[in-house]
């Protein structure tokens, strides 16, 4: 009972193949920004200009949050003069971009990703460093 | 390696195996609570308020911090500003309360936010990484130390080099640096602040500055009107006797006095660095002076003043990366907790990974013992020995710490095996001596003399044990897949 208990854990973790870890570009400065470059291991599975698109709308997401202007100045200041205990009530600019950010990459998945057996994780829970992009062995070949 | 099976998942997996009912796995699942992410973080931290704090690990003169402050504001309220506030206005202890607790507040605000916390990258993540530098460098022979991994990445015409973290397992960001202290990566890394008792960095600086900066108007504002106090005092009934009316003037003055130094030179030199965008650390780098090189220039300066200090002051304040109240998820994968920058494990992590090298052994041998068993069904009884005696082994532990202490060398091991007078068992030795000449000074003390003292007593050929040790084979080959 317990070998074929641990086997079959095994056989649903071969179902994961790899996982792509799409790296930062810091030639804007300390911005986040992820490469937009296509990596190979994704050749079979997406076509290029649709991992390119998801990637820039990321990024334009984290421009826009970290976007310097009136308006993050306003908070800034203002957050300032009540000794930052306005945001015991209200969420920075930055963490509603974020929510907006975990909606897209939610959809992205449910439309066109896990179709493709393909998953994205939200940079977020890597610490944005990477953006993580799961592959899934398709069982149809066989496991491995 | 793929699988991306994280250590604690194989020391549970083969708990089930040595062992040989199921309920085994329950309770200890069972016996795991849910945590939170801070109890199992890795860096040199200490939390409180179930993890909404963080500080760092010496708090000492944090505590030293608070007490001047409170000490030296308390006796300034407590016996100046009575005579202060009825003799030349009331707006003088109120503006020193709203400045006082201004203080108070960017204090608190700076040394119990996270600074910028890099979290450590997944197994996952730096196995890839991994990878990618040996692809870059070229494979070097074993015990060949590859030179310190470094990116090169051109920021805004300047060429930035990107340096690996041991510990973290990452590519540090531009401008980030490891602190020792609490053994983290921290973004924008200005400096470890005893006195606040944190880093500072992107997240807290504008909180540790405006601290800084509001206590030397505290400063300035509580010597300014101590000295006015003890002179008007001194007016009226003569210095001496003013200063024995106020004896706490004296020791305010001399808290101020050397205070104000420091905290202004302070503040003036952190103005200077927000107005030209640099951090401590790149300062006392010189990273950016023009000494470097006549084309030597911050490449994240934003070119005036005003938006540099806009940016570091009003900027939108980023959020904190390490989800430290958040539920530990029993599948995710650990980050790089236990390697200390160097290869070699700390003692406490020594176990286990002398348990996973055991098992990788231990499935290793029972696949060679099956490769050599089953041609031959006249086995030898010291090989067939080797499966039911194993199998009662004790539990992960066990062998472990019976083995931990006490290592004896290899020639050892070979009497044991001999005294059985088999060929083909030393020919096995020989196998292991080969393939894990490295391990069988773990492994060989426990198993010989058990194998050479069962061997005797064991059928030549046992169906019973035959299919078992196909069983422990075929588990052996599907945990040697899965490495």
């Amino acid at each position: 009972l317990w070998q074929t208990h641990s086997l079959q854990d095994l056989r649903q973790q071969a179902a994961i193949a790899s996982k792509v870890f799409v790296q930062r570009d810091y030639t804007s400065g300390t911005i986040c920004k992820f490469q937009t470059k296509f990596p190979s291991e994704l050749e079979t599975r997406i076509e290029k200009q649709q991992f390119e698109e998801t990637v820039q709308t990321l990024n334009n997401l984290y421009a826009e949050a970290e976007k310097l202007g009136g308006k993050s100045y306003l908070e800034g200041c203002l957050a300032c003069l009540t000794a930052y205990t306005i945001f015991l009530c209200m969420e920075t600019h930055y963490e509603k971009v974020l929510k907006k950010i975990a909606k897209y990459i939610q959809e992205q998945n449910e439309k066109v990703y896990a179709p493709l057996g393909l998953l994205l994780t939200d940079p977020i829970e890597r610490g944005l460093r990477v953006v993580e992009i799961t592959i899934f062995e398709d069982r149809s070949i066989g496991s491995r | 390696m793929h699988l991306g099976i994280d250590e604690p998942r194989e020391c549970q997996y083969n708990q089930i195996c040595t062992h040989n009912s199921s309920p085994m796995e329950t309770p200890h699942s069972k016996k795991r609570k849910v945590k939170r992410k801070w109890q199992i973080f890795p860096g040199r931290n200490k939390f409180y308020c179930n993890g909404r704090i963080m500080m760092a690990k010496q708090t000492g003169v944090f505590y030293l911090t608070i007490v001047l402050i409170l000490v030296t504001s308390g006796l300034f309220f407590a016996f100046d500003c009575p005579f202060l506030a009825s003799n030349l206005t009331p707006a003088i202890p109120a503006i020193g309360g709203v400045l006082f607790l201004f203080v108070i507040g960017m204090l608190l605000r700076a040394s119990f936010s996270d600074p910028g916390v890099l979290p450590r990258a997944t197994p996952e993540e730096a196995a890839d990484v991994e990878r990618q530098i040996d692809a870059a460098n070229g494979a070097g022979g074993p015990g060949y130390r590859p030179p310190p991994r470094t990116r090169e990445v051109v920021i805004n015409g300047q060429t930035v080099k990107l340096k690996y973290c041991f510990t973290c397992k990452i590519f540090r960001p531009p401008r980030a640096s490891h602190c020792s202290l609490c053994d983290n990566c921290v973004e924008r890394f200005d400096h470890h602040c005893p006195w606040v008792g944190n880093c500072v960095g992107k997240r807290n600086y504008r909180f540790f500055y405006l601290f800084i900066l509001s206590l030397s108007f505290l400063t300035i504002f509580i010597f300014a009107f101590v000295i006015t106090h003890v002179i008007l005092r001194s007016n009226r009934t003569g210095f001496l006797s003013a200063l024995k009316d106020s004896p706490a003037s004296v020791l305010e003055v001399v808290v101020c006095f050397f205070s104000v130094w420091s905290i202004v030179g302070l503040s003036g030199f952190h103005t200077y660095l927000i107005s030209s965008n640099q951090t401590t650390n790149e300062d006392i780098k010189g990273s950016w002076s023009t000494k470097r090189g006549k084309d030597n220039y911050n490449p994240y300066s934003y070119g005036n003043i005003l938006t540099n200090c806009c940016a570091a002051l009003c900027g939108p304040l980023p959020p904190s990366l390490i989800d430290r109240r958040g539920f530990v998820q029993p599948d995710t994968p650990q980050p790089a907790a236990q390697s200390n920058g160097t290869n070699t494990c700390p003692t406490t992590q020594l176990q286990s990974h002398m348990c996973h090298q055991d098992q990788c052994i231990q499935s290793t041998k029972f696949v060679l013992q099956a490769a050599v068993t089953t041609p031959l069904l006249h086995a030898q009884p010291i090989l067939l020995g080797g499966g039911p005696v194993l199998q009662p082994k004790p539990s992960v532990g066990g062998p472990c710490s019976a083995l931990g202490p006490g290592q004896p060398s290899l020639p050892s091991s070979i009497p044991g095996l001999s005294c059985g007078g088999e060929v083909l068992a030393l020919h096995d030795s020989e196998n292991h001596c080969h393939h894990h000449l490295h391990h069988q000074h773990f492994i060989s003390p426990e198993e010989t003399p058990c194998t050479a003292h069962l061997g005797h007593h064991m059928p030549l050929y046992d169906p019973a044990s035959q299919d078992s040790l196909h069983e422990d084979s075929v588990r052996g080959l599907v945990k040697l897949s899965s490495v």
